[in-house]
């Protein structure tokens, strides 16, 4: 059984109240950070531990930190990213609805150490009963003392408040977090200027996302040191895992980084294998926008290793053999799933939530969709598989935010490894037309 | 002050200038399209992509290439970058790349279309785009709207640029006008067609860089390589309406009254509607002489001619007859006349 530094106390009954908060070692934190760390001392901690962002690309939250620009006289912000909406990423959702207080207590020790007076938590706007639990606990945290003016004595002001987006994807990337922060049209931000230099309104900005800031509370409690013991190489730490899928348990699990991505599907303190006794047959391993792979490409890497649930093993091998940690959305697929299907259907997602700002996306994310349906429902050529892949190249790099790779990704990544599958509704049509086609397993067609 | 090297042309620029004005400065056939960057208008840039250009190295302490395409209208320079634009082969399959994309829901009616012999996207795909298309789905289309008296939307043949959302933001007092929608859904709209109404709202058919908006008191008129432009001016009641304007004739009828356009189609001085829309006769205004035309205008002649020209033909030409186009690069535009 793994250590568990988030979830430890998820199950206890009230852990959303300040007052059974507070027994389990609630807070200690930000006690420990005002009274006896200066804010250099946080983030150097921070440092040590090496704990990499937690929203996908995998960025180092303490020289994120230390980025951050701190010009004379101007308020900084930190930011925190709940607008978790990746299709197969729920980690966000349930940490916030069951431990509040952990995200508050992260981002009044992490606000503290930014130097930030103002900070925000943008919520992704379908959660709205999350929000509710949110604003509880920081209205609890205020009569504590915890939030205001002069906290447990220290000088230290922070107001923390909670904004509901409209749920649209894009939202979380965080230059278009920050624009609908503001209360315009969430369009990503042309970069540079970078929000550490140039963020929410004009000021220098950190945007972390919840399970990062949730993981500073054990880093300040346990010192960084501590907290880069657990794990393998630069990844460090624990991370939640939601698993969905074809597995027999799918839930959120806190590992710590370095497990086995085979142990992970097959041991029953997981996902307790694949349900009704079926074979895996790929995994997203990162949330919809990560590349897919196939059974063999998962478990072992090209070079024979075994795939570990960190971020170097999992993108080992590059995008021809390997994917990413991603946001840690494990999307378990069993033999019977239609790759094309599930392709065509991450693509719908990407074209609806495009913003439409930049053309590569724009135009790119529907001719996908597009030829995807026409493939999937029996309409399709051979040439159109060479086209999928082309037009994924044609967005991948060239847009604005990482919106466009999210989107060219998967499809190439599908094109790569099932091509055959591809084939097989081209040269199949009929049969791939049925409502429930599926393309037959490896032994089947020999 | 930064010292860029561009395409193997070194310029210098003051700090904090994008690459695509540094390579404005040095002018000539190495300036990367620009379909929706528009230098007066703050904010614009970065969303057409066109202008994607390669940061060989990013500057003279930092020397790693940048590891993708950067949009050189939005990205400022810094003292000792290498960009390469027309030398790198990846910037210009890129580019086919983004003419393709820009295509495949634009409707191709350039024969009926107003803005045909003017359009920035004709242009742009005439240079860089192939003759075929790899679309073969429905393209996206929408209907016509009327906002106000003078202009015609048309949002089947918009690109979204914004343009017209930052004049209509940066010029004009009362703002009923933005982007509705998402992704391929999105348009250009004025919240349940609300009429533009105010002073300056014509400039938004100068920006367009393709025929999304058009003066409707010059529709289906003429086409515009039939026309003769003249600059003109008078003396506008208006404070922020310059007057200076370009007269587009048809024998002796002025069909229609336009802002002045840089070599680049950049508007300089914004004109108001009355100068717009009411001045069609030639006593109103006092004629300075013929207009310059622009290098990507059809109007001028010899654009389009030189590459449909066989080599060998050239070569059997006498070699006093060949004009040396490295040495004596066509005639740059704006240079004299204005």
């Amino acid at each position: 059984m793994g250590r568990k530094l988030l979830t430890e106390h998820i199950n206890v009954p009230g852990i959303d109240t300040f007052e059974v908060y507070r027994k389990h070692g609630g807070y200690r934190s930000v006690e420990k950070a005002l009274k006896t760390m200066t804010p250099d001392e946080v983030v150097e901690e921070v440092k040590k531990s090496g704990l990499r962002g937690r929203g996908g690309a995998g960025f180092p939250t303490g020289m994120k930190w230390s980025f951050l620009a701190k010009p004379e006289g101007i308020p900084r912000h930190l930011v925190c990213n709940a607008d978790e909406s990746e299709p197969g990423t729920f980690k966000d959702r349930e940490l916030m609805s069951k431990l509040p207080h952990l995200l508050v207590e992260g981002m009044i020790t992490s606000s503290y150490a930014l130097g930030a007076n103002t900070s925000y938590i943008y919520i992704r706007g379908e959660l709205l009963y999350v929000l509710r639990i949110l604003e509880k606990a920081i209205a609890e945290a205020y009569a504590n003392g915890f939030l205001g003016k002069n906290i447990l004595g220290s000088g230290y002001d922070l107001d923390l408040h909670v904004h509901p987006g409209g749920g649209a994807y894009i939202c979380g990337e965080e230059t278009a977090l920050l624009e609908s922060l503001e209360g315009k049209r969430g369009n990503p931000r042309n970069k540079p200027p970078f929000p550490a230099v140039q963020g929410l309104y004009a000021r220098p900005t950190v945007v972390n996302n919840v399970e990062s800031i949730a993981a500073v509370v054990p880093i300040i409690n346990d010192g960084g040191e501590e907290y880069a013991k657990i794990g393998v190489g630069r990844s460090t730490g624990t991370k939640l895992i939601s698993a969905c899928g074809h597995v027999k348990n799918p839930g959120i699990y806190e590992i710590e980084l370095g497990v086995p991505v085979e142990e992970f599907i097959y041991s029953d303190e997981y996902c307790g294998g694949i349900w009704k006794g079926r074979d895996l047959k790929a995994v997203v391993a990162g949330g919809s926008s990560v590349p897919i792979l196939p059974k063999d490409l998962i478990l072992k890497t090209a070079a024979g290793e075994n795939r570990l649930m960190t971020y170097e093993s999992l993108s080992d091998g590059g995008f021809v053999t390997g994917t990413m940690l991603g946001s840690g959305g494990f999307i378990a697929m069993d033999e019977t799933t239609c790759i094309v299907r599930n392709t065509w259907n991450f693509s719908r997602f990407y074209h609806h939530e495009s913003c439409g700002q930049c053309s590569p996306c724009r135009e790119g994310t529907g001719w996908l969709e597009k030829v995807l349906h026409r493939l999937e429902h029996g309409h399709g050529h051979m040439h159109d598989i060479d086209l999928l892949v082309s037009v994924a190249k044609q967005i991948e790099g060239n847009t604005i935010c990482p919106l466009g790779e999210a989107a060219a990704w998967p499809v190439a990544a599908a094109v790569r490894h099932f091509r055959h599958e591809f084939e097989w509704h081209v040269t199949h049509a009929k049969q791939a037309a049925q409502p429930g086609a599926v393309y037959p397993a490896q032994g089947v067609l020999a | 002050m930064a010292k860029i090297t561009f395409d193997g042309v070194e310029v210098e620029v003051p700090d904090g200038t994008t690459i695509l004005n540094a390579a404005r400065k040095i002018g000539g056939g190495i300036v990367p399209p620009a379909m929706c960057y528009y230098t007066p208008l703050k904010g614009s840039g970065g969303k057409c992509r066109a202008c994607l250009v390669r940061v060989a190295a990013g500057s003279a302490k930092d020397p790693r290439p940048m590891p993708k395409l950067v949009a050189s209208c939005v990205t400022p320079v810094q003292d000792g970058m290498v960009v390469e634009n027309t030398t790198s082969q990846q910037v210009l399959d890129v580019r086919k790349g983004i003419v393709e994309m820009l295509l495949i829901n634009h409707p191709l009616d350039c024969p009926v279309c107003d803005q045909a012999g003017e359009c920035d996207l004709q242009n742009f795909a005439f240079e860089h785009g192939v003759a075929t298309t790899r679309y073969e789905e429905e393209r996206r289309t929408f209907e016509k709207i009327d906002i106000g008296p003078y202009i015609q939307l048309h949002m089947t043949r918009c690109i979204l640029c914004y343009r017209c959302v930052y004049t209509a933001d940066q010029l004009t007092d009362k703002r009923v006008h933005g982007v509705l929608g998402r992704g391929d859904a999105a348009e250009i709209g004025t919240y349940i067609e609300n009429v533009i109404d105010n002073e300056f709202s014509g400039n938004v058919i100068d920006v367009c860089p393709v025929g999304a908006l058009t003066d409707k008191t010059f529709r289906f008129k003429q086409r515009v390589w039939f026309t003769k432009p003249v600059n003109a001016h008078r003396n506008c009641e208006h404070e922020k309406c310059s007057g200076r304007v370009v007269l587009w004739y048809k024998g002796k009828d002025v069909l229609r009254v336009t802002a002045r356009k840089d070599e680049y189609g950049e508007v300089k001085e914004w004109i108001c509607n009355t100068c717009r829309f009411e001045k069609k006769e030639t006593a109103d205004w006092t004629i300075e002489g013929p207009a310059h035309v622009d290098r990507t205008s059809v109007i001028s002649a010899n654009h389009y001619e030189l590459p449909v020209v066989n080599p060998q033909v050239i070569a059997d030409l006498p070699e006093s007859s060949v004009r040396d186009l490295e040495n004596n690069p066509p005639l740059k535009l704006g240079a004299g006349r204005q």
